[in-house]
């Protein structure tokens, strides 16, 4: 694959912690306007993956670009291309929410007039403009995750990384931060999107790649990947869909054997 | 406003909304400091006097002579009693000392004053082991009263009489003493007894007030100069001040992991911003932090406990200035070595209070032993806090000051050294 023909491009990934190898030899490619689902079970290297993709981890090897830009670490101008929206509620929560999007705005060299309109309009997306001077600690699980979203939005990034953005939030709010990734990939975002839950990547993502010990295991569109699945495995349950469900893959692929 | 500004500006926000743990770390070290300036001395005043018992078993002319001048002398609050009760006194804290006179004092203390191979009485102290200062104290007075009274005693009173003939018989059989030195000591006991004599003439003034202090001693406190007095609020705010900015660079410390548990810490390392940076926006706003605080407790001392700065106001600044970047970094460096929020707080605390008491922030280090004094030069705090009292009641110039703040300033590289090389980069 040519590196410029991808706005993000990981090839060859490797990280070891000590004597235990995290990620071996993981590459994957997200085309702007394109949501690739990134899944695997507890350990499969997920985060790690996303680490190195937005320069929290050097990698032992291995090379990520933007654009054919290399992502280099700290204050890399590059870094400015992509948003990171952790697993974990990121938030100041003694912070307003306009606190919180102007503190990331202004390490993204966000400033003045741009900031606001940028604030105001990271805000909009996510359903938040009137709640802008209201702190996180009176907000609700799934208003901080919107806010957590926005975060990473204010300095609009041109790859933007979300690990499990939706967990512990009701099924409204999941929807609404769904119609959000939604429109990011209207605007032509490159977007990875690491989750545990199925029918979250049935429903949003355009390609998906699945990890396990540290590999990419399979990669593609559901239906190449369903297309993976054994027979004798496809009818375990009732589902609209004869040749099974994402879910059946995912089991088939990584096992059924609990992981922590 | 640039990123610097930014981080630095979100963390003095987050630390003063916070207003009850503010308020809190103003008024401990204010209430605090006035409890320790209050019980160690406080506004300048006389001195307390000391409550001693005093058991005089010999009731002999002599011994009641000493009692008599123990009870006019203003450092003694004296109350006699027998044995037992004034032991009992000291069990109970009530008096610090009891000294007991043994009875034959006065014959035995005349005789071993011209006879030094002669038997002593042995005068008892018993003293409380909590308030063991006093005893040189009480040994010292009891020593001038003592002399004086014995040596009046040996030159005008009958005892003095009475030994003077004992000793002029065992100089004249003695073999052991040379013709000469026999002729000198008959001689003096000769010109003694004229002086008793005349001393017992009815009507006579005496000849003899015994041995007095060679010496008048005039007191004058070293303070700053003038009439200015010396006010222990100054050192005990200092030490009060010192010991809860520390405790601030403990949450500094332990803001930083938990920001890394809450995963704030994986979102700033994701934008780009440098790692020296970070760190040294954390260094920015906890010195500010640290800054603000010693003015708001100073404001106090100086407005309410009547603390001064006598010495150089460039210099008191400095030594601030110094010792808020001392307490960030040493923030910075619980935030490197440390692992949980929890375990770290807990650690840090211990060391914390370690490093105050060592740096005489609680008590002055000129009670320490003189081996620790000298050992404490090591702990930074010992610098902040001598530093604080030179600038202030000491009210020495800003020469003084160029040791703190370089000490400190030191200390402060060498934990942002450390803090840097341990901290974990990795997410």
């Amino acid at each position: 694959m040519e590196p410029d023909r991808s706005k993000l491009q990981a090839t060859d990934l490797r990280k070891s912690f000590g004597a235990t190898s995290a990620v071996a030899g993981v590459s994957l490619a997200v085309d702007p306007g394109e949501i690739v689902g990134l899944l695997g079970p507890n350990g499969a290297g997920k985060s790690t993956t996303i680490s190195m993709i937005c320069g929290l981890v050097k990698p032992d090897g291995g090379t990520v670009t933007i654009a054919g830009e290399p992502v280099g670490e700290d204050a890399a101008a590059v870094k400015r291309r992509i948003g990171l929206v952790p697993q974990e509620i990121s938030l100041y929560e003694d912070l307003s929410a306009i606190g919180n999007l102007e503190l990331f705005g202004a390490l993204y060299g966000l400033e003045g007039s741009v900031l606001a309109e940028r604030i105001h309009a990271a805000l909009e997306l996510v359903g938040l403009a009137d709640r802008a001077k209201a702190k996180p600690a009176t907000f609700s699980g799934g208003m901080k995750r919107r806010l957590n979203i926005a975060c990473a939005l204010v300095h609009d990034p041109d790859v933007l990384l979300l690990d499990e953005p939706t967990v512990g939030v009701d099924p409204q709010s999941r929807n609404a931060i769904f119609a959000n990734i939604e429109a990011l990939r209207g605007r032509g975002k490159a977007i990875v999107y690491t989750t545990h839950y199925m029918e979250e990547a049935e429903r949003l993502c355009d390609r998906i790649v699945i990890m396990d010990h540290g590999r990419v295991v399979a990669s593609g569109t559901r239906e190449s990947l369903m297309r993976m699945l054994p027979p004798r495995e496809k009818p375990k349950v009732v589902e609209p869909d004869p040749r099974g469900t994402l879910e059946d893959l995912f089991l088939h692929l990584t096992g059924k054997q609990l992981r922590d | 406003m640039n990123a610097l500004t930014a981080l630095v500006r979100k963390d003095l926000i987050l630390y003063f909304s916070n207003r009850r743990a503010v308020l809190v770390t103003l008024a401990a070290p204010i209430l605090i400091g006035a409890f320790f300036g209050a019980i160690m001395g406080g506004p300048p005043k006389k001195p307390a006097r000391v409550p001693v018992a005093v058991v005089d078993l010999d009731a002999s002319a002599v011994s009641k002579s000493m009692v008599a001048a123990m009870k006019t002398d203003t450092t003694f609050e004296l109350e006699e009693s027998a044995e037992p009760a004034a032991i009992a006194r000291v069990r109970e804290g009530k008096v610090r000392a009891a000294v007991v006179i043994p009875k034959g004092f006065g014959d035995s203390a005349v005789r071993a004053l011209f006879r030094p191979g002669a038997t002593k009485p042995q005068v008892t102290v018993h003293y409380d082991p909590s308030q063991a200062i006093t005893v040189a104290l009480v040994k010292g007075l009891l020593t001038e009263h003592a002399m004086k009274a014995v040596s009046q005693a040996a030159f005008s009173g009958a005892t003095g009489s009475k030994v003077i003939a004992e000793s002029r018989d065992q100089v004249k059989s003695s073999t052991a003493i040379g013709e000469s030195e026999r002729r000198d000591l008959l001689a003096l006991f000769d010109s003694v007894e004229r002086l008793q004599s005349r001393s017992q003439t009815p009507g006579a003034s005496p000849v003899s007030q015994g041995l007095t202090m060679p010496f008048e001693m005039s007191q004058s406190e070293v303070t700053s100069g003038g009439d200015r007095k010396y006010n222990s609020y100054a050192h005990a705010f200092a030490g009060m001040g010192v010991q809860f900015v520390l405790f601030m660079g403990i949450e500094l410390g332990v803001g930083v992991l938990l920001m890394r548990r809450m995963g704030i810490w994986k979102r700033l390392r994701a934008a780009p911003v440098s790692r020296t940076l970070l760190l040294g926006s954390r260094i920015a706003s906890g010195t500010v932090t640290a800054l603000l605080l010693m003015a708001g407790i100073y404001a106090a001392a100086i407005a309410i406990f009547g603390v001064r700065i006598e010495g150089s106001v460039i210099g008191f600044a400095g030594v601030l200035v110094a010792f808020a970047l001392l307490a960030s970094t040493f923030g910075l460096l619980i935030a490197a070595v440390g692992r949980t929020p929890e375990a770290t707080r807990g650690v840090a605390i211990l060391a914390t209070l370690l490093l105050v008491m060592l740096g005489g922030a609680w008590v002055p280090t000129f009670v320490f032993p003189e081996w620790l004094q000298s050992a404490t030069l090591v702990v930074p705090t010992r610098w902040a806090v001598d530093g604080l009292d030179a600038m202030t009641w000491r009210g020495l110039g800003i020469e003084a000051a160029w040791a703190p703040i370089a000490a400190m300033l030191a200390c402060s590289a060498a934990f942002a050294w450390i803090a840097v090389k341990n901290f974990d980069w990795e997410e």
